[in-house]
C-alpha cells in the first residue's frame, strides 16, 4: 500500500522466512550432504563420498525391492484412486436432490483415513477371519489370506488409500459444478451423446484438477507410512516394504542416519523427476481456459 | 454429465400435449437418474460399513467378533471399553487425549496466527523478493517431508527438543505448513480492498487494518485451516512417533499402536473400542463444521 515502507511485508511473512531457512532449506541441504557420510548419531558425521549411492544401486537388495515395491504401489494407488473419484464425481453432478448427503458419506473416510485407528481397522478386516472374508463368504468365495500372500497385502494399503478417495472426488466435482451449462446444451442439440459430451466436452475442460489431484496424490503416495507400519509392518517377505519405510528403519532403528538420507535424495530425486515430467507433458495435455491454443 | 431435464422444454411454453420424442427422453432421464442413486447408495453402503461395523464390534465380546459380517452385538458389552480405557501402562487413555489436545491447541493456534500474517504480507503488500519466496511456498507444498526428516530430527536433538512437544509446535506456527500459507493467500486474494483502504486512509495502522478488517472477513479460512490442522494432528502418527519417546507424553496414536503391540493377541474389542474413541472427535468436528472442509478443499485445491 502506498507510503509504506518497501520492507513492511516482509516483517508480516517474516515467521515463513524463517521457518522456511530453519526447518526447510537448512535440513533439505543438510540432507543431500549427509547422504554423502556416514553417521551413527554418536560420533560426527564421516565423509564417505559416493559409497552409500554405490551401495544402494549395487549391493543393497533390500533397496531394490522397496523400490519396485513402492513403484507398484504408487502407479496402481494414484490411477484407481483418482479414477475411482472421477467417476463418483461425475455420478454426483446431477441434479440429484441427496447430493450433500452423499457427498458427506463419501468424504468422511478421507477425514478419517489417515489416523491410525483406521490402520487398525483395517488390519481386523482383512484379517483371515474378518469382515471382507466372511463378506466373500456370502457369495461363496474362498477366504483370501490378504496379509499372508506377498500378492495381496500391498493390494490392501491401495485399497485403504482409495477408500479415502473423498477429497479428490471433492475437488473434482467443484470443477465440474463450475463448466458452463451452455456448452452441454449446446452439444446436446447437436446430437452428442453423454459419453462423447463427457470425453470432449467435460474432461478437457477440467484437465487442471486432474493435473493438480495426479501431483498432489502421486507426492503424497511415494511418502506412505501409516499403512505398512501398522496394517502388514511391511512384511510378508517385505512385499509391502516402502521406501518411507526402509528409510525410518534405517535412520531411527539402525542409527545409520547417512544411509538413510542417501535412500531419502533417491525417493526424493524420482518424486521430482516425475513431477517435472508431469509439468512437462501438462503443456500438452491440461487445457486452461482463456488459453488460445484449441 | 449433462441430464435432458436441463434442456429447454417445449412443452411448458406453448401448454401442448408432450410429445412422442419428450415423452421417452423423459423416461431416458428417470432411468438415467434412478440408475445414479443405485450406483451411489450401494458404493456409498460398502464405504461406510467399515465404520459401521467397527462401531458395532467395539460392542462385541471377542468370541463374537470374527463370527458374523454383522454389526449388531447379539450380547452388547462395554467391557471392551472399560478395559481399552484403563490400558497396559500406568495411564488411561483419558491421559493420551489430554497429550493429543495439548499437542493440538498450541499448533492449531500458532498455524492460524502464522498464515494469517504471512498471507496478509503475500496478498497486500510488495516487497522485494517476493515472487521468488511466493515461488518457495509452491515449492514447499510438492516438497516430499521425507527429504528433510532426518535433518530436522537432529536440529532438534541439537538443540535438546526430543522428547518434547515441541518440534511438533514451532515449525507449524513458523508457516510452515505450506498447504494453509497457500490456501489463506488464496481466499485473501479473492476479497475486495475497499474496506482496508478505507481503513488506512482514515489512519489505521496496517497491524490494526489486519486484525480489525482483514481478520473478519478471512474468518472462513482461518476455520478451515483450524479445523484441517485439528484433523491432521490428531491422525499424526509419524511425527510423534519420531519425537515422543516417554510413554508418558504419548498422544492418542502412539498409545493405539502401543496397544497393538501390548494387548494380548486375543483383546481385539478393547482395541477397537478405544480405535472408536479415538475417531469420535475428528467425527463430531467433521459433523459441525463440514462446510468449512468441503470449502477448505475446493480453494486451496481448484485455484492452485
Amino acid at each position: 500500500m502506498g507510503g509504506d515502507s518497501k520492507y513492511l511485508g516482509l516483517w508480516y511473512v517474516s515467521p515463513y522466512i524463517i521457518g522456511l531457512l530453519l526447518f526447510t532449506a537448512f535440513p533439505f541441504l543438510a540432507s543431500f550432504y549427509l547422504s554423502f557420510t556416514d553417521y551413527d548419531l554418536l560420533s560426527t558425521p564421516e565423509w564417505v563420498g559416493m559409497k552409500n549411492y554405490e551401495k544402494l544401486f549395487t549391493r543393497d537388495r533390500t533397496f531394490d525391492k522397496s523400490l519396485k515395491v513402492t513403484l507398484i504401489y504408487v502407479f496402481t494407488t494414484v490411477p484407481l484412486k483418482l479414477v475411482f473419484a472421477l467417476f463418483i464425481a461425475v455420478v454426483l453432478n446431477y441434479r440429484l436432490k441427496a447430493i450433500n448427503l452423499f457427498r458427506t458419506a463419501y468424504y468422511v473416510p478421507s477425514i478419517l483415513g489417515g489416523s491410525i485407528a483406521i490402520a487398525v481397522l483395517w488390519r481386523y478386516i482383512f484379517a483371515d477371519t474378518g469382515l471382507v472374508n466372511m463378506g466373500l463368504a456370502l457369495f461363496g468365495v474362498e477366504p483370501i489370506n490378504w496379509f499372508g500372500d506377498p500378492n495381496t497385502a500391498l493390494f490392501t494399503i491401495t485399497l485403504l488409500r482409495c477408500w479415502q478417495f473423498g477429497s479428490a472426488m471433492v475437488i473434482f466435482l467443484a470443477a465440474l459444478q463450475s463448466v458452463d451449462k451452455s456448452l452441454y446444451e449446446a452439444a446436446a442439440i447437436d446430437g452428442a451423446g453423454q459419453w462423447q459430451i463427457f470425453r470432449y466436452i467435460t474432461l478437457p475442460l477440467i484437465t487442471p484438477v486432474i493435473f493438480f489431484n495426479l501431483i498432489m496424490q502421486t507426492v503424497q503416495a511415494f511418502q506412505e507410512f501409516n499403512g505398512p507400519y501398522i496394517i502388514t509392518e511391511g512384511g510378508p517377505l517385505k512385499s509391502t516394504y516402502l521406501l518411507p519405510l526402509y528409510i525410518y528403519d534405517e535412520a531411527f532403528k539402525s542409527f545409520d542416519m547417512g544411509y538413510a538420507s542417501a535412500i531419502a535424495w533417491v525417493l526424493f530425486v524420482i518424486i521430482m523427476v516425475l513431477t517435472l515430467i508431469a509439468f512437462w507433458s501438462s503443456k500438452k495435455w491440461v487445457y486452461y481456459a482463456g488459453d488460445k491454443r484449441s | 454429465m449433462v441430464s435432458y431435464s436441463e434442456l429447454p422444454n417445449p412443452a411448458h411454453n406453448t401448454g401442448d400435449a408432450p410429445t412422442q420424442l419428450e415423452l421417452k427422453l423423459r423416461r431416458k432421464a428417470r432411468i438415467n437418474s434412478a440408475l445414479r442413486y443405485t450406483v451411489l447408495a450401494v458404493i456409498g453402503l460398502i464405504m461406510v460399513y467399515p465404520l459401521i461395523w467397527l462401531v458395532g464390534a467395539s460392542f462385541k465380546t471377542n468370541s463374537e467378533m470374527f463370527s458374523s459380517p454383522g454389526f449388531w452385538p447379539s450380547e452388547p458389552t462395554v467391557q471392551g471399553y472399560i478395559d481399552g480405557w484403563k490400558t497396559s501402562t500406568p495411564y488411561t487413555f483419558g491421559h493420551f487425549f489430554l497429550n493429543s489436545l495439548w499437542i493440538i491447541i498450541p499448533k492449531t493456534i500458532g498455524t492460524a496466527i502464522s498464515c494469517t500474517l504471512v498471507a496478509y504480507g503475500f496478498a497486500r503488500f510488495d516487497f522485494p523478493g517476493k515472487n521468488i519466496l511466493f515461488a518457495t511456498v509452491i515449492a514447499t507444498l510438492l516438497l516430499p517431508n521425507v527429504v528433510t526428516r532426518i535433518p530436522q530430527y537432529l536440529l532438534f536433538r541439537d538443540i535438546g527438543w526430543l522428547d518434547s512437544f515441541l518440534p511438533l509446535w514451532v515449525p507449524s506456527a513458523m508457516a510452515g505448513d505450506a498447504f494453509f500459507v497457500f490456501m489463506v493467500i488464496q481466499f485473501l486474494r479473492a476479497i475486495p480492498r475497499d474496506m482496508e483502504e478505507a481503513a488506512r486512509v482514515d489512519g489505521a495502522t496496517t497491524l490494526q487494518t489486519l486484525i480489525f478488517i482483514v481478520v473478519p472477513m478471512l474468518m472462513p479460512a482461518l476455520i478451515s485451516v483450524c479445523l484441517f490442522q485439528f484433523m491432521w494432528t490428531m491422525n499424526d502418527f509419524l511425527g510423534p512417533l519420531i519425537y515422543i519417546s516417554s510413554v508418558e507424553k504419548y498422544p492418542v496414536s502412539l498409545a493405539l499402536k502401543l496397544s497393538i503391540d501390548t494387548t494380548e493377541a486375543f483383546a481385539w474389542n478393547q482395541i477397537l473400542a478405544m480405535s472408536v474413541l479415538a475417531l469420535t472427535p475428528s467425527l463430531v468436528v467433521f459433523f459441525m463444521a463440514q462446510k468449512y472442509f468441503i470449502e477448505g478443499i475446493s480453494t486451496g485445491g481448484v485455484k492452485g
